[in-house]
């Protein structure tokens, strides 16, 4: 390992190569993850931010809050179901609105509650509401009233909270009274009546969904959290696309990675071959390629992450990047591991370098 | 030039040994035949070897490209096992060895000089000499120790001054000089030679040659030097001659 760790410190040039592509792929990967995450969060914020077991929408929804409706007869239904401990309505609004002293319109989604999900304050007085920091980039501040939608629906804003978007547009957390004012005045076409909501956000304890989809005689059609998550349109397409990708670049690292130190191995076989024949074991050779490869993995993730970083400060705030602790761990393990194996690709040659080549070689 | 020790009829010679020593001699070879298989036939490198090497004794084995020299220091030094006959080297019976076994017999019992020296290019003087106890396994050195060692070693050969210096900075002798410390580090009972003066002119040669000597001799360490220069036979305490992989009879050299 020492004798690995040498030739790394004093032939940096031989391993440039290598690290500026491991470099780039890092960066990639994390630019990647980092889109993939800031969609992620950014559209199921709403929804993970519930402190609810459970998510109960119409049956004819097919799992979507925007064509779920419920009324009172089966809010009643529900919260007579055994288990059920808290039952609160929710809506949410998609619309734009204006923001005061922006030309630009943000995207707001108007969120009806009556149980805070979390870091969300208690239920604001009507015509008020929590905006997410996603609003405060768009330009909103404290005290100010976004004017949402084509009929302009004031809502002031009282204080700001983070992680609670929907569908990649901005929370901003009302009363149900104030979200159904705003969905009847700029989607008459979408009519709510007063004691409807499109879902109602279920706690409790047993299999809850099932006992509620029996109680409601199949009106009612209940998710976990995780599953409704996962009901968000374009949210899985999004997962598995870039997932895809992802580990086809983690592929790529590792083809580097075991094409790189084959190449250094076969141009090591002489010197292999001498150290071999000194007493060098098998597995000391070995590691040590291992061991080269996982440094330069190491210092190509550094370099990468520090690119990413920049990159991360140098987009536009439009660009849904975010760059979370454990998408640079899930590189940095990803990086290790395809260094391992990528360089394992060299031991069948290592193995096979035979000691007694050292003898009767004049190269 | 020193002198060439009295020689016994079994080889071992009378120089007073600094290596490590034991009953017997530093290599014995005995019925030693080695053949590799070509497609339907067989091609016998080494047939019926019988050589004995004394402690301190330096052996030059002679011969043409071909003759099987090679494969007779290949399989003293366990890089190579027979087909049939015994190799005791050290007092170690490695005849029968695993590949495995014999790596370790390598590190600690028997020391090389390779044709081109073969010093690690990225390393200096001293830890050319370090990396054969960094190799890890049994009797490793503390570092402390091994440096101590190294730097000994070092001293001996005139090359103090140098220890701090890469191979590419050093001259073809030095080279040669951090090779033959390289192989006298872990105190071996016999060191092999492989052409050491192949690709210098004589009066280089022959410098190395006397270097040889003397480091062998200082030591009472035994050496086998493959060669197929005849100018460098008076070097060594006596020549073996081997053709078509067969040993000639003994000839001791005119004291040189």
């Amino acid at each position: 390992m020492r004798l690995a760790l040498r030739e790394l410190r004093r032939r940096p040039s031989r391993f440039t190569v290598a690290t500026v592509v491991l470099t780039f792929l890092t960066l990639l990967l994390l630019l990647l993850g980092g889109l993939l995450d800031g969609l992620y969060l950014g559209s199921t914020g709403a929804i993970r931010a519930q402190q609810a077991d459970v998510i109960v929408y119409s049956s004819n929804a097919r799992d979507s809050f925007l064509r779920s409706r419920l009324d009172g007869e089966v809010r009643s239904v529900v919260e007579a179901v055994d288990g059920v401990s808290e039952v609160g309505g929710l809506g949410v609004l998609l619309l734009g609105g204006e923001v005061p002293g922006s030309d630009d319109i943000a995207d707001v989604a108007v969120a009806g509650y009556e149980t805070p999900p979390r870091g969300v304050p208690a239920v604001p007085p009507a015509g008020h509401g929590w905006a997410d920091e996603r609003l405060r980039d768009a330009g909103v501040e404290v005290g100010d009233t976004v004017l949402v939608g084509p009929a302009r629906t004031p809502i002031t804003v009282d204080g700001f909270v983070s992680d609670t978007n929907y569908l990649l547009q901005g929370g901003l957390w009302v009363d149900l009274a104030t979200w159904r004012n705003t969905q009847n005045a700029n989607r008459p076409d979408a009519f709510v009546p007063d004691d409807v909501v499109q879902v109602l956000v279920v706690s409790g304890s047993g299999d809850l969904a099932a006992a509620i989809d029996a109680a409601t005689d199949g009106a009612t059609s209940t998710l976990t959290r995780d599953e409704a998550v996962g009901a968000l349109p374009g949210v899985k397409e999004q997962d598995a696309t870039f997932s895809a990708i992802i580990y086809s670049t983690i592929v790529v690292v590792l083809a580097v990675v075991g094409l790189f130190f084959s190449l250094l191995t076969l141009e090591r076989t002489a010197l292999y071959g001498v150290l071999k024949a000194v007493g060098a074991r098998t597995r000391t050779l070995f590691g040590g390629v291992v061991t080269q490869a996982v440094t330069v993995a190491l210092i190509a993730f550094v370099l990468g992450s520090l690119l990413a970083l920049l990159a991360g400060a140098a987009l536009p705030a439009g660009i849904p990047l975010q760059l979370t602790p454990g998408r640079f761990v899930f590189t940095l393990v990803a990086l290790v591991v395809a260094a391992v194996l990528g360089s394992a690709i060299s031991l069948r040659r290592v193995i096979r370098i035979d000691p007694a080549s050292a003898i009767g070689s004049a190269s | 030039m020193t002198s060439t020790p009295a020689t016994t009829a079994d080889g071992t010679a009378a120089a007073s040994s600094g290596a490590a020593t034991h009953a017997g001699p530093a290599l014995e070879m005995r019925a030693v035949r080695k053949v590799y298989s070509s497609g339907d036939s067989e091609v016998v490198a080494v047939a019926h070897a019988d050589l004995t090497v004394g402690h301190g004794e330096i052996v030059a084995l002679l011969g043409p490209s071909g003759s099987g020299k090679t494969t007779l220091l290949s399989i003293a030094g366990g890089l190579l096992t027979p087909t049939s006959g015994t190799v005791v080297v050290g007092g170690h019976d490695i005849s029968d060895r695993t590949p495995r076994e014999l790596t370790e017999f390598r590190r600690t019992t028997v020391g090389f000089v390779f044709q081109s020296v073969n010093l690690v290019p990225f390393l200096t003087a001293e830890e050319n000499l370090l990396v054969v106890n960094e190799l890890g396994g049994a009797g490793t050195m503390t570092r402390k120790a091994a440096r101590a060692r190294a730097g000994e070693l070092l001293g001996e050969l005139g090359l103090a001054h140098r220890a701090g210096n890469l191979p590419s900075q050093l001259s073809g002798g030095e080279r040669q000089r951090v090779a033959i410390g390289r192989a006298l580090f872990n105190g071996p009972a016999l060191v092999l030679f492989d052409e050491p003066t192949s690709a210098l002119d004589t009066k280089l040669g022959e410098q190395v040659m006397d270097l040889i000597q003397h480091e062998m001799r200082s030591r009472g360490t035994a050496a086998v030097i493959v060669t197929h220069d005849t100018r460098m036979t008076p070097y060594a305490d006596r020549t073996v001659t081997i053709v078509d992989g067969q040993l000639s009879t003994d000839t001791a050299p005119p004291a040189h």
